[in-house]
């Protein structure tokens, strides 16, 4: 039985054109790169060719990409760097923008923030579409707010967020706050979902900071960057070495940033076709199950979601038994139920855009990929409709009863 | 989620699934904030002793994996026996017979004894009454 992979928003296949560039940075060209002998600066060389090369998609200079482990790293340094730098000098408690539905790195280190009494906090909750107004964000803006951070795409229903709208946003209130509070709003975008399909130029978008991770774009796990735009307020968390302009301490991950600098360089020649071919694939796959799957809903918006993206709740089927059945039958996806990850309550994500807890506990997330065919997708929507018929077998009409019972 | 071979088998192909018309009694429970919702239906016979004892045992399940499986195994294991011995199974024999159970499902997904206690229990209310 031939596997079919659906969940590139988890991770993605290493390229084998970055492979082979990262090869030959494990055991024969293993300087680090801080040395300053040969070895060394075979390693450093390596790396400033992926440092251009990530620069030059964001439209960003060189000195503004520092290398990480991944998002998760990133968005640790974005919230907890730029408080750091914050209270370094000022006294009054400062303010955090950020939305109901970020990635749990985000949401944590901010929630965080706000229990250990360093920040304020107000998460911003996205409509129905799951779509984050641009005039919400406005209008929570305080006096004392310091940063902002609003994922550019959501890792569960694929929603893209206003970016550019918010970021003229800041900068407007930036330009009105220069003379009273100075400390300015750093805007920061967890972009983590969007470098594949969407425009990064961080100047479009009017950002100072942007998180992402190598392995959701062919490249491989363990290398991210955040992007910092020169000037911003911001200090390290880790400390150790000098390295990434002092920003970020620790060896650096030679062969992994190398890959993420191939990835990049690939996803930058040939972004425009792959986004297009996985489009139609992912409207056919919406437009099948829809029709073809009763009681069944896409959630978040149709139109202004990722190119990859398909989210959808069953009506008496749970999550994890369905994604337990569909690997049997060789269709990896993932869910928002809570069975699957062990967490208590259902996906936060899909909990903030309104739906009940039981639409949570049954929804399916089916991502696509560059190497995703029509004839996977047709198969998968078929496998997909005989497990919900038999999970709906099991359930009978057990979620009426409860209700009419209460 | 790690699950034994047998989770995996009565996942796939429960036992006792459906419903009983004119059952004796029913037990739900669960619900869906948790994701897990579980309705097991008994019928109740006399026994050759003039015991009573579960003749005859469904269930309708909404859950993951576990939730399934646990189901179907307490049907199995509740058939036939007197409600005192039905009454006497614990999550713990479900889990065993199961061959285990992952540590986090135990709690959650495991709530099988209280359907299957609570459809008894609803069967001696509507018996007491008639008395």
């Amino acid at each position: 039985m031939k596997k079919i992979y659906l969940d590139y928003a988890a991770t993605t296949p290493v390229d084998k054109a970055v492979l082979k560039e990262m090869l030959p940075y494990f055991s024969e060209k293993f300087g680090n790169a801080m040395s300053v002998h040969s070895f060394g600066q075979d390693a450093l060389q390596a790396m400033d060719t992926a440092r251009t090369r990530v620069a030059k998609y964001f439209h960003a200079a060189p000195g503004e990409i520092i290398f990480t482990s991944g998002a998760t790293e990133s968005n640790n340094l974005a919230v907890k760097g730029v408080l750091k730098s914050y209270h370094s000098k000022h006294k009054v408690k400062p303010h955090i923008i950020t939305t109901a539905f970020e990635h749990h790195c985000i949401l944590d280190a901010c929630k965080a923030a706000e229990k250990e009494g360093l920040a304020e906090v107000t998460f911003i909750k996205p409509d129905k579409e799951g779509i984050v107004s641009e005039k919400e964000i406005a209008k929570a803006i305080r006096k004392n707010t310091i940063f902002i951070s609003v994922m550019y795409v959501n890792n569960e229903i694929g929603t893209v967020q206003p970016i550019a709208k918010i970021g003229k946003i800041v900068k407007a209130k930036n330009s009105e706050r220069r003379a009273g509070f100075d400390f300015p709003i750093v805007f920061h975008t967890d972009a983590t979902q969007a470098i594949n399909y969407f425009d990064c130029d961080v100047d479009k978008l009017g950002v100072d900071l942007l998180s992402m991770s190598a392995h959701k774009i062919y490249g491989p796990k363990g290398a991210g960057m955040l992007y910092v735009r020169k000037g911003t307020r911001i200090r390290r968390i880790q400390d150790g070495g000098d390295q990434e302009y002092k920003l970020r301490a620790g060896t650096h991950n030679v062969p992994g940033i190398v890959g993420l600098g191939k990835a990049i360089e690939i996803l930058h020649k040939n972004k425009g076709n792959d986004a297009q071919k996985i489009k139609i694939l992912r409207n056919h796959l919406i437009s099948r199950v829809l029709k073809e799957v009763s009681g069944s809903r896409l959630n978040g918006s149709r139109i202004k979601r990722s190119p990859n993206n398909a989210n959808f709740s069953f009506q008496d089927v749970e999550g994890e038994g369905l994604l337990l059945s569909l690997d049997m039958e060789g269709v990896a996806c993932s869910t928002g139920s809570a069975c699957s990850s062990g967490a208590l309550s259902p996906s936060h994500v899909l909990l903030s855009i309104g739906l009940k807890p039981e639409q949570a506990h049954g929804s399916l997330r089916v991502t696509l990929g560059k190497f995703t065919t029509k004839k996977d997708i047709d198969q998968a929507v078929n496998k997909i409709k005989n497990v919900v018929e038999r999970l709906r077998k099991i359930s009978g009409n057990i979620l009426n009863d409860y209700y009419s019972a209460k | 989620m790690q699950y034994s071979k047998k989770v995996i088998e009565h996942f796939t192909r429960p036992h006792n699934q459906g419903i009983i018309k004119n059952p004796s009694g029913v037990g739900m429970v669960g619900n869906p904030v948790c994701g897990d919702l579980m309705k097991i239906y008994i019928k109740v016979d006399k026994n050759n002793q003039g015991e009573e004892y579960i003749k005859n045992i469904k269930f309708e399940t909404l859950g993951c994996a576990s939730a399934i499986a646990t189901s179907s195994m307490i049907t199995e294991l509740a058939k036939g026996k007197t409600l005192d011995e039905a009454l006497k199974i614990t999550r713990n024999d479900v889990a065993d017979a199961l061959e285990g159970l992952p540590p986090i499902k135990m709690h959650c997904s495991n709530l099988a004894d209280d359907g299957l206690h609570q459809a008894i229990k609803d069967y001696q209310n509507k018996n007491k009454k008639k008395k």
